[in-house]
């Protein structure tokens, strides 16, 4: 047995640890209470197995590449950090990307992850054409829009518990250079934010970072992103179209202690981060993709700034009607804690693909919360806030929202369960979130 | 067009092979993958193609069947720029104390077949007047230890092999390249408590034999803190040394 946990490190668990070398022996490893497992980016308890976590990074090869369609194949542990370096340099993009690069193809495909474009551009299940799945069951399927379509839909977004996912075929997009020319509005408070994103709309990319212990008139003061792929003629001359992803050499070396961050050190740094941000607003500038697409990965194990009992991400989707006003109160509760830290998101998304996928048409907050204290009392009645208007938490962040909770926001939950039972009617593929959210007990 | 260079991977379906592989085809090498199950090494072949739109060869090869090499060597359809010995086999050293057969495995494994078949690439090189031949050998060479001392022997004797060779194929314009990685995160090394500072992942070794070829270096330690730790070891007298558990 071996402790683990996601990203966020709470919950920490005990289970099996397998990492086959073989498609025959990802199989053989299938039991009862098995789950895959990707690159462990997943916040809170997805990529656990109530016994067994089958770990999937050694399947990382790129089966075939078509330049001429961008189509590629690939196997499920293969990260979006690689598939970057490798086909960017080449002209191909991945048409999705999340807030990290460092999630697999597999785990992309199961979160059906959102990236900063899915208001005009959808999910990352959106490009995928074809999953191979080893099913519960036993059998190995390929599940495609046309065939095993209803597998296929439940995988998109099914956190894993359709089956181990073995490969994907996806769709990668041509772009002439690996930069972005970026855009930042300033928003004074949340009513310009809302406005300013809904201006955004026709960007490819947008997305605000919200100063979220700012209070009173202050209230969801902004700054947004807007960000469209620049074409070689906006380079500065001698720079490479493609950048190099450099490593920052920054890392947190251990735990910090749990008083480093309290509300006087992130009020400072937010009140920083706001000025620097608003002096850059109105013009626009290129960037290197890495930055513009991954501003936290250049920090290595950045979770552990949260300190050793770990940390809490609530991210919720509010639909359009109403959001206004529910995202008002619970950033002022959040404010009037003031330990929510750096980095809350508001972006737009648009309709999912999947039948358990996440996004729906409306604003996401993704807000970031140590464990400490009332911290899960104060979270169920941010849900409360959420499910009154609506809305629903992202399971691929999640590691303590209610049955109650999590029923009230995936209404195609019955759906998606009677697909899974018809993939393992034995019900081996199980994960600590099905087994607290959905599992028959 | 000037043709590009070619690398061959004695081993190639090891974590460090495949690795080690994907660094010279990604550098522009034409690649081609030695083992001794070439259908297992095509999804790495289709890998290497997809990715990095190069030449990739499949060859079998055995490094305990000494006596095919001669036909191995001149069954390649070119003499690769670059051959890259990655074979290798840990063993069980308990086993290997009281079960000669296997002991003699880890023996051949790790110093006859690796050095016979370096040396046999050593002489075509020559002949040519160029190229680069690596070999993969390991800090546990460097000096005995109670818990690997069958591997480790066969190691330290793949190592002075490599040295020798070195020194008389660097006036024939042929270098030599001995890698000793340290702790690799290998299905070689799965299961075993490794010390999380001094352990690397494949791909820093194929970086780094990729980087040793181009600089023409002659020893590489992957970590550079090996050769300090490796240092230390080696320094400590006898007398002290047969009394450490390790």
């Amino acid at each position: 047995m071996t402790l683990v946990s996601g990203w966020g490190r709470f919950p920490v668990v005990d289970s099996d640890v397998l990492r086959p070398r073989s498609f025959a022996a990802v199989g053989e490893a299938v039991a009862a209470g098995t789950i895959a497992r990707g690159n462990g980016r997943a916040y809170g308890d997805a990529a656990i197995g109530t016994v067994r976590t089958v770990t999937m990074t050694g399947f990382d090869r790129v089966r075939s590449f078509d330049p001429a369609t961008g189509r590629i194949r690939l196997e499920a542990g293969v990260l979006l950090a690689d598939l970057i370096e490798t086909f960017g340099p080449r002209g191909f993009l991945p048409f999705v990307v999340p807030g990290t690069r460092f999630v697999s193809i597999g785990g992309a495909v199961a979160a059906d992850v959102h990236g900063k474009n899915h208001h005009c551009e959808g999910g990352f299940g959106r490009y995928v054409d074809s999953i191979l799945l080893r099913t519960g069951q036993g059998e190995v399927i390929e599940a495609s829009r046309e065939q095993n379509s209803d597998a296929f839909f439940a995988t998109i977004g099914g956190m894993g518990l359709t089956g181990i996912i073995l490969e994907a075929t996806m769709r990668l997009r041509t772009v002439e250079t690996g930069w972005i020319r970026e855009r930042v509005i300033c928003a004074s408070d949340l009513d310009a934010a809302m406005r300013a994103l809904d201006a955004g709309d026709s960007a490819t990319y947008s997305v605000a970072w919200i100063d979220c212990v700012a209070r009173g008139k202050d209230l969801g003061r902004s700054l947004i992103y807007l960000g469209e792929h620049a074409g070689k003629d906006e380079l500065t001359e001698g720079a490479a179209a493609f950048p190099v992803g450099k490593d920052s050499g920054l890392g947190v070396p251990v735990d910090l202690p749990a008083m480093t961050l309290n509300r006087y050190s992130i009020r400072a740094f937010n009140e920083m981060y706001y000025r620097m941000g608003a002096r850059r607003a109105g013009g626009s500038r290129v960037v290197s993709l890495y930055p513009y697409f991954f501003p936290l990965d250049s920090i290595a194990d950045w979770n552990r700034i949260y300190g050793r009992r770990g940390f809490l991400q609530h991210q919720c989707v509010i639909p359009e009607a109403g959001a206004r006003d529910v995202l008002g109160e619970i950033l002022e509760r959040v404010a009037r804690r003031g330990d929510a830290s750096f980095l809350a998101v508001l972006k737009k998304l648009g309709q999912g693909d999947g039948i358990l996928s996440f996004p729906l048409p409306g604003y996401t907050l993704a807000l970031d919360f140590p464990v400490r204290g009332d911290i899960l009392n104060f979270l169920d009645e941010i849900d409360r806030l959420v499910v009154a208007a609506g809305g629903r938490l992202y399971l691929a962040k999640d590691a303590r929202q209610s049955r109650a909770t999590f029923a009230a926001g995936y209404p195609a939950l019955q759906r998606f369960n009677a697909i899974r039972k018809s993939l393992d009617p034995a019900g081996n593929i199980r994960s600590k979130l099905s087994q607290r959210l959905f599992d028959e007990v | 067009m000037m043709s590009r260079k070619s690398a061959i991977v004695l081993g190639g379906s090891s974590d460090i092979g495949r690795a080690t592989a994907r660094a010279f085809a990604k550098a522009g090498y034409d690649v081609a993958l030695a083992g001794r199950d070439v259908a297992a090494l095509e999804p790495d072949a289709a890998d290497l193609r997809a990715r990095y739109n190069v030449e990739v060869g499949l060859h079998k090869f055995d490094v305990l069947n000494t006596a095919s090499f001669d036909g191995f060597v001149a069954g390649l359809p070119a003499l690769p720029d670059v051959v890259i010995s990655i074979v290798g086999l840990l063993g069980v050293q308990q086993n290997a104390e009281s079960d000669l057969a296997h002991a003699a495995t880890i023996m051949r494994s790790n110093y006859e077949g690796p050095s016979l078949i370096l040396g046999l690439f050593a002489e075509k090189c020559l002949a040519r007047g160029s190229g680069t031949l690596v070999g993969v050998s390991s800090v546990a060479g460097d000096r005995g230890r109670a818990s690997n001392y069958v591997y480790g022997s066969a190691k330290a004797g793949f190592s002075a092999f490599l040295s020798g060779l070195r020194a008389r194929a660097s006036h024939g314009g042929v270098h030599v390249v001995t890698v000793k990685p340290g702790f690799v995160r290998t299905k070689m090394t799965e299961g075993m408590k490794l010390i999380g500072p001094l352990t690397v992942e494949a791909p820093v070794v194929g970086d780094a034999i990729l980087a040793a070829v181009g600089n023409k270096t002659d020893v590489v330690y992957v970590s550079g803190k090996w050769r300090l730790v490796m240092l230390i070891i080696k320094t400590l007298p006898e007398a002290v040394f047969k009394k450490l558990k390790f």
